[in-house]
């Protein structure tokens, strides 16, 4: 004890030097947005190689649970295939699709880090902007939303998960098209809060709660939770209603990028109303 | 001689003004940009505690900082350069020690002690601070390029005031 007391008296002008520096490049990275933005691409690309190695172990642990989540999207994916589907009329169909268009895409991404614990968490993907990831697009999950993607870097992007206090999710009633704002708050990661319900419609427990698809973010109609319970307030004009995530948010590994080819045709008009209200 | 506790503060407050009011605007070809302000660290009294002169430098880059909107970076590299004071004192040490009533200049030392001790002490500054500027070290040579020659012109700048302060003793 005695010999690390003298070490640091010994040393004590270069660690007041160290204790300056430290200072000075806190109040450089802090108030200095080039170096800020920096600082922090550098910190998350040596963090997310980390994570990325730690979660090819974990995900190996996990294989046997992730086969069977797999083998449960394949079987109701091949209900659609083609093959499927037997001939009720005539010789042939002619399918001339110019009345759908193309608007989502999905790249699959792998889950490198994620929690649960906090009251803002965040999920780490394996896949950054070179995949073509950019901030604002959706993330879904084999049963439900994840959450919206927060910042990216060259290999690795964040996401702001739906178990976050500042995540709202744009969601309405599966039967009745009543939308509200699905949001967390921050205690149990199984259960959230559906708000903006008006207290007039009819509810019952076990309802799904499905994206409305007003964001642009996601397509509508991503089953997110069930409702748990629900009380009408006096007073007030919405319910407090009480759903079950259908996601289990500790247990995902691999998750899809959500991209809406039209997002910003659609911001761009939506802008256009927000000016001409202005004048 | 002229009071230590009046002359170092003013001191202080004239290059910290003369930096951000006039050298700030400098720029000789779009990229030398000289620092003069260092010239208060190089003059601190020897016999000054250097935990105290470090504070004293922390306190005129933080000073240049606000004035110029680059937080910290000036700070960081004052403290760098008070960090490495001591030790080039004590490297360029006269044979018998340094006296009591010595001060950092032309008139005690000579030009070339002088000249060595502060272009030094500049290169160091500078190239500190422009490599913090830029935060990376691709470039690497064009940072290096432009810490040298707004060094060559800052020293340039420290000699005119020797020479100021060289007749004042004089007369």
């Amino acid at each position: 004890m005695r010999n690390l007391v003298q070490f640091f008296i010994r040393y004590s002008f270069f660690f007041l030097f160290l204790l300056f520096e430290v200072v000075s490049f806190y109040i450089i990275v802090k108030n200095n947005s080039f170096h800020n933005s920096i600082f922090y691409t550098a910190t998350n690309n040596l963090v997310g190689s980390i994570y990325s190695k730690y979660s090819s172990i974990t995900d190996y642990i996990n294989l046997k649970e992730v086969n069977e989540k797999l083998a449960i999207e394949n079987e109701s994916l091949q209900k659609f295939q083609f093959k499927n589907y037997e001939k009720l009329f005539g010789e042939n169909i002619l399918v001339r699709d110019t009345i759908y268009h193309k608007k989502y895409l999905y790249t699959k991404a792998k889950i490198i880090n994620n929690s649960t614990n906090k009251q803002q968490n965040f999920i780490t993907l394996s896949i950054g902007e070179l995949n073509g990831i950019k901030k604002g697009m959706g993330v879904i999950g084999p049963s439900g939303v994840i959450g919206v993607v927060n910042s990216t870097s060259k290999h690795y992007s964040t996401v702001l998960a739906v178990l976050n206090i500042n995540s709202k999710t744009s969601a309405k009633l599966k039967n009745s098209n009543y939308f509200g704002s699905l949001q967390w708050d921050g205690k149990n990661y199984k259960e959230g809060i559906l708000a903006d319900i008006p207290n007039h419609v009819e509810l019952r427990n076990g309802d799904t709660i499905v994206t409305s698809g007003f964001s642009s973010i996601f397509p509508a109609g991503i089953d997110i939770a069930t409702i748990k319970d629900f009380e009408k307030l006096e007073g007030e004009f919405f319910y407090d209603i009480r759903v079950n995530f259908l996601v289990d948010y500790k247990n995902i590994s691999w998750v899809y990028v959500v991209k809406n080819i039209f997002k910003e045709e659609q911001i761009e008009l939506e802008k256009q109303n927000l000016q001409e209200d202005d004048q | 001689m002229i009071n230590r506790f009046l002359f170092y503060p003013s001191l202080f407050i004239f290059l910290v003004l003369l930096q951000v009011l006039i050298l700030n605007n400098i720029q000789l070809s779009g990229f030398i940009n000289p620092y003069l302000y260092i010239l208060f660290i190089i003059w601190l009294p020897i016999d000054m505690p250097k935990g105290l002169v470090m504070l004293v430098s922390f306190a005129l880059g933080l000073s240049i900082d606000l004035f110029s909107n680059t937080y910290g970076m000036h700070a960081s590299a004052s403290v760098f350069l008070a960090f490495l004071r001591p030790y080039l004192l004590n490297i360029m040490a006269p044979r018998d020690g340094y006296e009591s009533n010595q001060n950092i200049g032309i008139n005690d030392f000579g030009i070339l002690w002088f000249l060595a001790f502060s272009s030094i002490l500049t290169l160091a500054h500078h190239l500190f601070l422009f490599f913090v500027e830029v935060f990376r070290f691709s470039d690497f040579f064009s940072t290096f390029g432009r810490a040298i020659l707004s060094a060559i012109v800052t020293l340039i700048l420290i000699l005119i005031s020797q020479l100021f302060r060289y007749k004042s003793n004089n007369n």
